[in-house]
């Protein structure tokens, strides 16, 4: 074995030279030998590798009883195929239109009452000075991220409940009961977002803080010695720095338009009821593991699934378009 | 440099009139003003609300957990005010019951399912790190379609139940065991460790592993810890897979029982939680209920503040641009 094939993907650097910019594969190297070299990399990738084979690609191809009338007794093997006619029940049927509503609904609500608040709360926090308040802050409102659902859930009940703080403080001084946001269809959207915002919109501050302290503080420097005032620097530079970071979330957020909130919904789905609480993913799991309606359950669940992949490769696209490096780069 | 004159004009204008209110703060670099008053108090009170908002709730939970079952119905809810205190709740969860076994579900799954998971995962990153190793490219794939097409729930569950995992405790940890993501994570940290390094120690005859276990492992602390944080967390916090595996509520972990009991105000048959009911002639008593939901966060509150430290710009952004 020769010294180059030690030395994976470089050539040799000659002393003082600086290393080259990008590693070189090494493609010279005939596959036999690679894969002799890689033999420890490939028994390392292993365990990820069956673990993902068995609960990630058996279940993507479980999905043919889609195609299929599966009955749990017949087996994928033996359930008898008809055709598209599982996605023409899913997509005349009334109640999965209302969950596609609601889905987008929420969706978009929270796009414009969840999303800049984590930006403006880095911009807020980014302009606090002192290092130990803004640790301090930063470790409190981070934490709601990793409460569970159900605890979240249980604390909005315990404060805007019907037998919860606010119903009880109105009461007590007389001003009148019956306050009870928890089972109000009229402002459940209202409530959720609530909960994500409390439980997430903190931790979505880290990436944007992050961004701003990529900032050089000799750009914030000189503007204000040209005379820029606050609003102003933080307009044409901390805003133009976080801009990457908000098209890369707002991308992922839209590949993700189909996905809300599961855990959060189907634990208020009782409350509130189904009618405006019925998401796409509560839809296919009352359909299916609740219902039995196997097939049509996987139907609803596989056009979700094609959509939202098609939402990321689109919204990624038109990254590319706008100049922005996106989710991936080009290969 | 340019930011040298006004500082000092602005030095030679304050000094005659010195007044203790101008003390500027250390931190604050040379070349900016002093905030006005008013936006000054702004700032201060929409932070205060946002972290009295946090805390706030929290604080009132656990304060209640602490009192007497009697303060409650005085006050009518949640205490906001210490009042009378007790942590009769607590012994009454810790001591056995359904509580208590839910407990030691959840924590049997954590650990377990933590160990599983970042093992495996720093093993996949380490082998994936190296461009242009055999297979790379079809592997890294392999990895990433999973963060981009989700198989769906209901083939999931059916594969789940083929395998005969319906009341295993494998059901809440294999499924989810892999998260592409947190592999990337790692993958991104070791692809930055410095090159001579690892090519000094191959040189020196060790092999992957060593190399893995040697020099990576203990530069990369910190990531892994992150990592592992988030994958306790998930394991910790499920509660929808317990809903579709668990049938058996004796196998149930906290998450459930924290559902069941608190939020939809079952009263779980056989459990030490139920003689207390009998006794004050609540159907459920607040202070437990609010225990079992500090019980929930407890775990959560311990290991925080060792791994938040490690929240640095590098680990969660080389995550999201991984």
């Amino acid at each position: 074995m020769s010294l180059s094939e030690l030395v994976r993907r470089r050539p040799p650097v000659t002393p003082g030279e600086a290393a080259p910019p990008a590693p070189v594969p090494t493609r010279k190297i005939g596959w036999r030998v690679r894969l002799k070299r890689d033999r420890s990399l490939l028994i390392m990738v292993t365990p990820a590798i069956l673990l993902l084979g068995v609960f990630a690609y058996v279940p993507m191809l479980g999905n043919v009883i889609a195609w299929q009338n599966y009955s749990p007794y017949t087996g994928f093997l033996h359930s008898p195929y008809v055709g598209w006619a599982n996605f023409e029940r899913v997509f005349t049927n009334p109640l999965f239109v209302n969950a596609v509503e609601n889905t987008l609904i929420i969706t978009a609500f929270q796009l414009v009452f969840f999303f800049p608040i984590p930006i403006l709360l880095a911009l807020l926090l980014n302009s606090v000075i002192t290092p130990s308040v803004r640790t301090t802050i930063q470790s409190i409102v981070y934490l709601p991220h990793f409460f569970s659902w159900v605890l979240v859930v249980t604390v909005f009940q315990q404060i805007f409940g019907g037998a919860g703080l606010i119903n009880q403080t109105l009461s007590n001084h007389g001003l009148g009961s019956g306050f009870d946001m928890m089972t109000n269809p009229d402002t459940f959207l209202v409530l959720i977002t609530m909960q994500s915002v409390w439980k997430d919109a903190g931790w979505g501050i880290i990436i944007f803080l992050a961004a701003l302290s990529t900032v050089s503080p000799e750009l914030y420097e000189a503007s204000a010695v040209d005379g820029a005032g606050r609003w102003r620097r933080m307009w044409h530079i901390s805003l133009p720095a976080l801009r990457p970071v908000i098209i890369l979330l707002l991308i992922l957020r839209l590949g993700d338009a189909l996905t809300v909130g599961f855990e959060q919904l189907i634990l208020q789905r009782n409350a509130v009821g189904a009618g405006v609480s019925e998401v796409i993913d509560t839809y296919v799991y009352f359909q299916g593991v609740v219902y039995g309606d196997w097939s049509f359950a996987a139907a609803a669940g596989l056009v979700k699934g094609v959509v939202s992949l098609a939402l990321v490769l689109g919204a990624n696209k038109l990254a590319h378009v706008f100049g922005e490096s996106g989710v991936y780069k080009r290969a | 440099m340019s930011g040298q004159t006004p500082e000092i004009s602005a030095e030679a204008v304050v000094l005659p009139q010195p007044r203790r209110r101008q003390r500027r703060s250390k931190h604050r670099p040379a070349w900016e003003g002093r905030p006005s008053i008013g936006g000054q108090a702004l700032k201060v009170i929409v932070l205060a609300a946002v972290v009295l908002a946090v805390v706030f709730p929290l604080y009132t939970v656990i304060l209640t957990s602490l009192s007497t079952q009697a303060e409650t119905i005085r006050v009518g809810g949640l205490v906001t005010v210490p009042g009378e205190l007790t942590i009769n709740a607590y012994t009454q969860i810790l001591g056995g019951g359904i509580v208590a076994r839910a407990a030691l579900v959840s924590t049997f799954i954590t650990v377990v399912g933590t160990v599983l998971s970042t093992t495996v995962s720093v093993m996949g990153a380490y082998g994936l790190s190296r461009p242009g190793s055999f297979a790379h490219r079809p592997i890294l794939f392999v990895f990433l379609i999973t963060m981009f097409f989700g198989a769906g729930l209901i083939p999931t569950y059916l594969l789940v139940s083929s395998l005969g995992l319906i009341n295993s405790y494998w059901a809440l940890i294999l499924p989810g065991a892999v998260s592409a993501f947190n592999v990337l994570i790692l993958r991104n940290f070791f692809m930055g460790i410095d090159v001579s390094i690892l090519d000094a120690a191959r040189i020196d005859g060790a092999g992957d592993w060593r190399i893995l276990g040697r020099i990576v492992l203990p530069m990369s602390r910190a990531v892994i810890a992150v990592v592992a944080l988030f994958y306790g967390v998930g394991y910790w916090n499920a509660f929808f897979n317990a809903i579709l595996y668990i049938n058996d509520n004796a196998k149930w972990p906290l998450q459930l029982v924290l559902r069941s009991y608190v939020l939809q105000g079952v009263t779980l048959p056989g459990s030490g939680v139920g003689q207390v009911d009998v006794a004050t002639g609540a159907v459920t008593g607040l202070p437990i209920k609010m225990a079992v939901m500090v019980l929930a966060i407890v775990p959560i509150l311990l290991v925080y503040p060792f791994v938040q430290r490690h929240f640095t710009k590098g680990v969660i952004f080389g995550a999201i641009k991984g």
